[in-house]
């Protein structure tokens, strides 16, 4: 435990991550607003009103972070629940509990903000038909499942180890999702960002929508977090 | 894997009202809806691939509790989880059992509810086939959830909320094929999906309830 860097293992003890978990939570709650109220500003009052969309397309700055969260954290969450099968660490399984409940409510923001956005623009709330929509709906779905699961087993170890066998059955909606807008011809409109090239989007635009999702990736970190203590608490 | 496949189809057949009540419950289901939607026939033909659908996903999950109830019950979960047999492999083996005598009964009787649906003659073939590649992936997914919630109490409700979510794409392909076929369009489509989904399925899932059950029976 001498090398350099941070100690790896000396954190996966839920005791002695117990102090760190706070400072990050402060941390990431304050950069949380910082970009919040970038974003809002550069999303509301900078960016250009959309040629085809008018006012209506600045829903964006909600719609997509959260969509992109919905999905990243499930990931993140899977990817814990693994950690905690193959490694058998009582923080792993903290993770899974903190991190479903934020999952859960950014993928029904994005359902909801989504619905809102499609009635000036597609004419209607809801499309049974759109698989994107559908893929979504299945990921909330999910996370309900695995909170369920949770809560529904009284012994603890079985209970997390259950729930997480099923967030990662789970994964496979993932890239469901992800390419339901390129495998499938929807109504949903494909990604308006992607790796590979340039954003299909005026600059401020995407400014806007990068600081907002930087801002839901920091609330996420700190509502886990402070959720994480709870666990810990209540636990040990 | 044949022995375990014999056992459980014997133990099946000893208690046939088990069997039945499920069946009944899809025949049930599927009368319903005319009753609640009314007598209209365009309207039935319109949504008889989709009832017929949604009627055996339901039935096939009210079965699903048994798949491994009883065997958990008596201590034999336990010698199965301690034998020298592969769990993967046993998994395998009482899934087929536990299709063979819930999945199988629903294939067969499908084209009866299709004629109450007045359906066209030659759309049972694909409605039948359908049901025929679909069911195994729903007995095989729902496996995952059994296992998970074997021995909780409300573990019916709470299994339900679990594998409805992953019976979705099953439900959509299926209906969807039929009603494909009635648009006069091909559905090899959609029964090839449903095919690859059933290989996907049996190779990976079973993998899960092993591990399921490992956890549940700890």
């Amino acid at each position: 435990m001498t090398t350099q860097g941070i100690r790896w293992f000396w954190y996966a003890s839920p005791q002695t991550f117990f102090p760190l978990a706070g400072k990050i939570a402060r941390v990431c709650a304050v950069l949380a607003v910082i970009f919040a109220l970038a974003g809002l500003y550069v999303g509301f009052l900078v960016a250009p009103t959309d040629a085809q969309q008018g006012e209506a397309y600045r829903i964006i700055y909600i719609h997509v972070p959260a969509a992109w969260m919905s999905m990243f954290v499930y990931v993140v969450m899977a990817v814990w629940a693994a950690a905690g099968l193959a490694l058998n660490t009582r923080l792993s399984f903290m993770m899974v509990r903190a991190l479903a409940p934020t999952g859960a409510l950014f993928t029904f923001i994005a359902l909801w903000t989504g619905a809102f956005w499609g009635r000036p623009t597609w004419g209607t709330y809801w499309v049974w038909g759109d698989t994107r929509l559908m893929t979504e709906l299945i990921l909330l779905f999910l996370y309900f499942g695995v909170m369920a699961l949770q809560a529904a087993i009284d012994e603890r170890r079985r209970a997390d180890r259950a729930g997480a066998l099923l967030a990662i059955v789970g994964v496979v909606n993932i890239p469901l999702i992800y390419y339901s807008v390129k495998w499938w011809n929807t109504l949903h409109q494909g990604a308006s960002v992607s790796f590979t090239k340039a954003p299909s989007m005026a600059a401020t635009m995407f400014t806007g929508m990068i600081l907002m999702a930087l801002a839901f990736w920091t609330y996420s970190i700190a509502v886990a977090m402070v959720r994480l203590r709870c666990e810990i608490v209540e636990t040990q | 894997m044949k022995t375990i496949v014999r056992r459980d189809l014997l133990l099946a057949l000893r208690r046939r009202s088990d069997v039945a009540t499920a069946l009944l419950f899809f025949v049930i289901v599927a009368s319903l809806f005319p009753l609640g939607v009314g007598a209209e026939p365009n309207l039935l033909r319109a949504i008889a691939p989709g009832v017929i659908w949604v009627a055996a996903l339901l039935s096939s999950m009210l079965s699903l509790g048994r798949l491994f109830a009883a065997d958990h019950a008596d201590g034999t979960l336990e010698q199965m989880l301690l034998g020298a047999a592969p769990l993967g492999v046993v998994v395998s083996a009482k899934t087929l059992a536990h299709w063979l005598v819930s999945g199988l009964p629903l294939v067969l009787i499908a084209p009866l509810i299709a004629l109450q649906y007045d359906v066209e003659a030659g759309l049972y073939g694909v409605l039948a086939l359908s049901l025929l590649l679909g069911t195994p992936v729903l007995s095989i997914i729902g496996a995952i959830g059994a296992a998970l919630t074997l021995g909780l109490r409300g573990g019916g409700v709470l299994l339900s909320l679990l594998v409805l979510p992953l019976y979705v794409p099953v439900l959509i392909l299926g209906a969807g094929s039929v009603e494909m076929a009635a648009a006069g369009l091909s559905p090899e489509g959609q029964l090839l999906l449903l095919g690859a989904m059933l290989i996907v399925a049996a190779v990976f899932a079973p993998w899960a309830t092993a591990a399921a059950l490992r956890i549940s029976s700890e």
